[in-house]
């Protein structure tokens, strides 16, 4: 465990990472191993180690590590990473600002607020939920409206129960974990309801999590009314039709104590945003280059505060890549820029990283609009010329793409632009 | 416990009496029913100190509205409170409403308001790029501000106590009766008497003045829902600007707020009873296709929080300040807008009236009118921020990741009075951000519960059975049903 460092911090590091989850820890690592000698990381927490920490269930590591883990191992196999490496951790910490000289200003439980020089810097600060009022759920406003990521922060690091009875609106993973988990401790879980004609949580989280605790999934349907005076009482569930807007002849009521929304993560950009960084607004996250780099120099970023993943270990994936190339970069060995542009295109709502280059390898992030089953993924050129085609089973937006590109597939695209599409196989005239 | 002033309801216009009658060698009371003050009408209420034009010279609210204006600089200074004067647009999109804007221009001039003046579209559009090409013309009021509103009433409330007011939160009147020429007031736990009652009861008056016996008046709560935009907005239009006003209200506004986050509303419908604080699918429809009219930018995508309050209309529409057929009784009743502007200039009146009733009121040579500046971190230069961090080990830590609140701030609220979740969020904006407390409720509920000696299952969000958590292990489960001696506090009384 890394709670708040008692050492005495330097007054420059070569890399100073913002924040302590999977992705700083990671990305802390592979800056040390490519050419960093003094790398800091801030996390905010009471104790490094991110989100993963409150994830007290498995599934964890099956790509990174090769067996299954749960969110507290999959920490302690990065914290003991980082502490091997000769890295300062300072937890209980907080990044307030990183000015045009990447100068930090750190507030620290130590020293208060202080500036930190950095060479270069991570970003890695995740992601938080959308609220309630992102999707303005009309009604009261009681106590127990709970994101489902602070009731699992509650119940699984306080050992407070949120309420009685449950009603969990939105099929994200974070929802599908908690229906579960509060059906262990006791709490009814009176449904999962989604606005979507499919579940937004990974397959196996809808099995392990709904069918077999018998929890009823409502597809294509929401909660249209939140009631209660001081504490929930009840929310008026609705099915939707063709155009999304909810049948309330077909609504029904459903008593409950609390009410607990997931319905998506957003990155959390408030820093990156006060750094005036570009921004994808598909991703809400930095644009970033191959090797992790934002629109300033000497920024890297990595993980849920580029775009949101749906799994941890593709989250270290990216983290080793921005690590190295801030260590590439204070040592004078970043590669070379890139020369190719990457472009959503049909049925792909965005790729990251936003460029490529023609002489390395690369993994390409991306997902779906919608579900599609027996498709193509391909990279175009701007004309619909194929690059490179690949088959998929299926796709699915909760679901993320990797493309694996080689060099010999780029080599001719030098200073291109390059579109992905996830297209039906029917339409590609085999 | 005589008092010689009881007033009810700690909402701003009981605030404000309460603070105006410390400086005054008296023996003075509020009952707030609620768990802390402020938590009515006043934390809904849109935050706008009107300009001093809008109500009519020949009303009691005209009046007022232009005399409390000019309290607001003072006030803010001494209470340490923000408040800014943005002034205000208020625009025509036809030729149509022209008459309406000679009418504000024509009201500016009778109440002699200084630097109301009409602006062509020219002007409009260098100034606020952001409004529809359709406004064709508008009244400029450079006298409106915009404040805090629930800061504001905490700042009345703390500056009252210090002075002295016996301040009873959670302490709803259940009924009242004068005795041998003193006022009997019924408390759920405590009966107070009092020579004078001061009826601020803000939706309850008409009940509070029937139970007196002096009900010759009705309220019909009309309720307002009101939308706060994502601070990405911020900046997006400098001055509050509103649509020319219709009869019920002076419509859908576009108003940046104190802390530069852009909030609209709000709506203008009869409630269904006195509880009804719903927000509505046709309510916010209603505020962004009226908001879309004005400025084009704003969409519902940028919702961060949503919430709605009841305005106190009373039979006649107009305030009804003043003594009443039962002697010691007195009402500040039907405060609608712009209440907040006049509640300085209302407690003044009041203090007249219970003169003219036949109070003593002699001045204190020690009322103390500043209060200490509540610490604003995210507002402080790097250096200011080293420095009181380095003096101050409560200033190390950020609770509230948005709004860059720290420890301190969270503590020093709850020494200041907060007493729930909602109070340190205003007080101190943390929870009010775009992840609306996902990241700093626990800590908010640790700090409460760490400050007050209780357990973490005991943290409301706003009281009175707004329980948030239960324990795990045999903790017992509050809920509505928990006493009231667990949901009252008394503060001050002693100076």
């Amino acid at each position: 465990m890394i709670t708040a460092a008692p050492r005495h911090l330097r007054a420059s590091y070569d890399v100073v990472i913002v924040g302590g989850g999977p992705a700083g820890l990671e990305a802390a690592v592979a800056a040390r191993d490519n050419g960093a000698a003094h790398v800091l990381v801030v996390d905010r927490d009471q104790e490094a180690g991110g989100i993963l920490l409150q994830c007290i269930h498995s599934g964890f590591g099956l790509h990174r590590f090769g067996e299954e883990l749960t969110g507290p191992e999959y920490a302690q196999r990065v914290v003991a990473s980082t502490l091997e490496h000769d890295i300062d951790v300072i937890a209980d910490a907080y990044v307030l600002d990183i000015d045009e000289r990447r100068r930090v200003k750190l507030m620290t439980t130590q020293a208060g607020v202080s500036l930190v020089e950095a060479r270069a810097v991570v970003l890695a600060m995740g992601a938080r939920e959308r609220t309630r009022a992102a999707i303005r759920i009309p009604g009261t406003r009681p106590a127990g409206i709970f994101t489902a990521g602070l009731a699992q922060r509650l119940v699984n690091l306080y050992g407070l129960l949120p309420g009685r009875r449950a009603v969990i609106l939105g099929s994200g993973d974070i929802g599908l974990i908690m229906a579960r988990r509060l059906t262990l401790e006791g709490i009814e879980v009176a449904g999962v309801f989604e606005i979507m004609p499919y579940a937004n949580g990974l397959n196996r989280n809808i099995v392990q999590c709904l069918h077999d605790f018998d929890i009823p999934l409502h597809l294509s349907t929401t909660v249209v009314e939140i009631r209660g005076q001081n504490r929930v009482e009840g929310v008026t569930v609705a099915p939707l039709d063709e155009t999304l807007q909810p049948r309330l002849d077909r609504a029904w009521d459903i008593p409950c104590d609390t009410l607990l929304v997931s319905i998506g993560l957003i990155p959390e950009n408030e820093l990156s945003q006060q750094m005036r960084l570009r921004f994808d607004s598909a991703t809400r996250g930095p644009v970033v280059s191959s090797a992790m780099e934002c629109s300033r120099d000497g920024i890297f970023a990595c993980g849920n505060v580029v775009h949101i993943h749906d799994l941890v270990d593709f989250v270290s994936a990216e983290a080793m890549v921005a690590g190295r190339s801030a260590g590439q970069y204070v040592a004078g060995t970043l590669p070379r820029p890139d020369n190719v542009q990457l472009q959503p295109g049909a049925n792909v709502a965005y790729c990251v990283p936003h460029t490529i280059s023609t002489e390395r390898e690369h993994t390409v992030y991306l997902r779906a609009r919608k579900p599609l089953d027996a498709c193509t993924l391909q990279l175009t050129e701007p004309d619909g010329t194929p690059v490179y085609a690949r088959k998929l089973r299926y796709v699915f937006p909760a679901e993320m793409v990797n493309l694996k590109l080689r060099p010999a597939i780029l080599q001719n695209f030098h200073g291109s632009i390059l579109r992905v599409n996830i297209v039906e196989r029917a339409t590609e005239g085999e | 416990m005589l008092y010689d002033v009881l007033i009810i309801g700690g909402g701003i216009v009981g605030c404000a009496i309460a603070r105006e009658l410390t400086r005054y060698r008296l023996r003075v009371a509020l009952c707030e029913k609620e768990r802390e003050v402020g938590f009515g009408t006043t934390k809904a209420n849109s935050g706008i100190i009107h300009g001093g034009h809008h109500a009519a010279p020949g009303t009691l609210k005209g009046r007022l509205e232009w005399a409390g204006n000019q309290r607001w600089d003072r006030l803010a200074a001494e209470l340490g409170f923000g408040f800014r004067r943005v002034g205000e647009l208020t625009v025509a999109r036809s030729a149509a409403e022209f008459p309406t804007l000679d009418k504000l221009l024509h009201h500016a001039t009778v109440k002699r308001i200084p630097g109301v003046e009409r602006w062509e579209a020219e002007r409009i559009r260098r100034e606020e790029p952001a409004l529809s090409p359709t406004v064709l013309a508008a009244v400029y009021a450079p006298t409106t501000g915009v404040v805090n509103p629930y800061e504001a009433c905490y700042g009345l409330a703390e500056s009252a106590v210090r002075n002295g007011l016996d301040l009873l939160t959670g302490f709803p009147v259940e009924r009242l009766h004068q005795e041998d020429g003193l006022w009997v007031v019924l408390t759920p736990t405590v009966v107070l008497q009092a020579r004078f009652v001061i009826n601020a009861a803000g939706i309850d008056a008409d009940r509070v003045a029937a139970s007196a016996l002096a009900g010759n008046f009705d309220i019909r709560p009309r309720k307002g829902e009101e939308y706060l935009l994502d601070k990405r907005l911020q900046g997006l239009v400098k001055r509050v600007i509103f649509p020319c006003p219709t009869a019920v209200s002076k419509g859908i506004l576009v108003i940046p707020t104190f802390d530069g986050t852009i909030m609209v509303g709000p709506t203008a419908e009869e409630a269904g009873d006195r509880t009804d604080l719903t927000t509505s699918t046709p309510g916010a429809r209603a505020v962004f296709d009226a908001v879309r009219d004005l400025v084009p930018g704003i969409s519902e995508k940028d919702v961060i929080a949503q919430f709605a309050g009841l305005r106190a209309v009373a039979t006649g529409e107009d305030f009804i300040i003043g003594p009443t057929s039962r002697r010691g009784f007195i009402n500040a009743a039907g405060i609608q807008s712009p209440g907040l502007t006049a509640a300085p200039a209302i407690a003044e009146l009041v203090v007249d009236v219970l003169r003219d009733e036949g109070l003593t009121l002699v001045e204190r040579d020690d009322f103390m009118p500043a209060l200490p500046r509540p610490v604003h971190f995210a507002a402080l230069s790097t250096m200011e921020q080293i420095a009181l961090s380095l003096r101050d080990p409560r200033y190390r830590r950020i609770v509230c990741r948005c709004e860059y609140v720290t420890e301190g701030e969270v503590l020093d609220a709850i020494a200041r009075g907060a007493a729930t979740l909602d109070g340190i969020k205003f007080r101190t904006r943390a929870g009010m951000g775009r992840c609306q407390g996902g990241f700093c409720t626990v800590r908010c509920m640790e700090l409460l519960a760490r400050s007050r000696g209780m357990d973490m299952a005991s943290v409301t969000k706003r009281g009175r059975g707004s329980w948030l958590v239960y324990e795990r292990n045999g903790g017992t489960l509050r809920s509505s049903d928990s006493a009231p001696e667990d949901e009252q506090e008394r503060m001050g009384g002693e100076a």
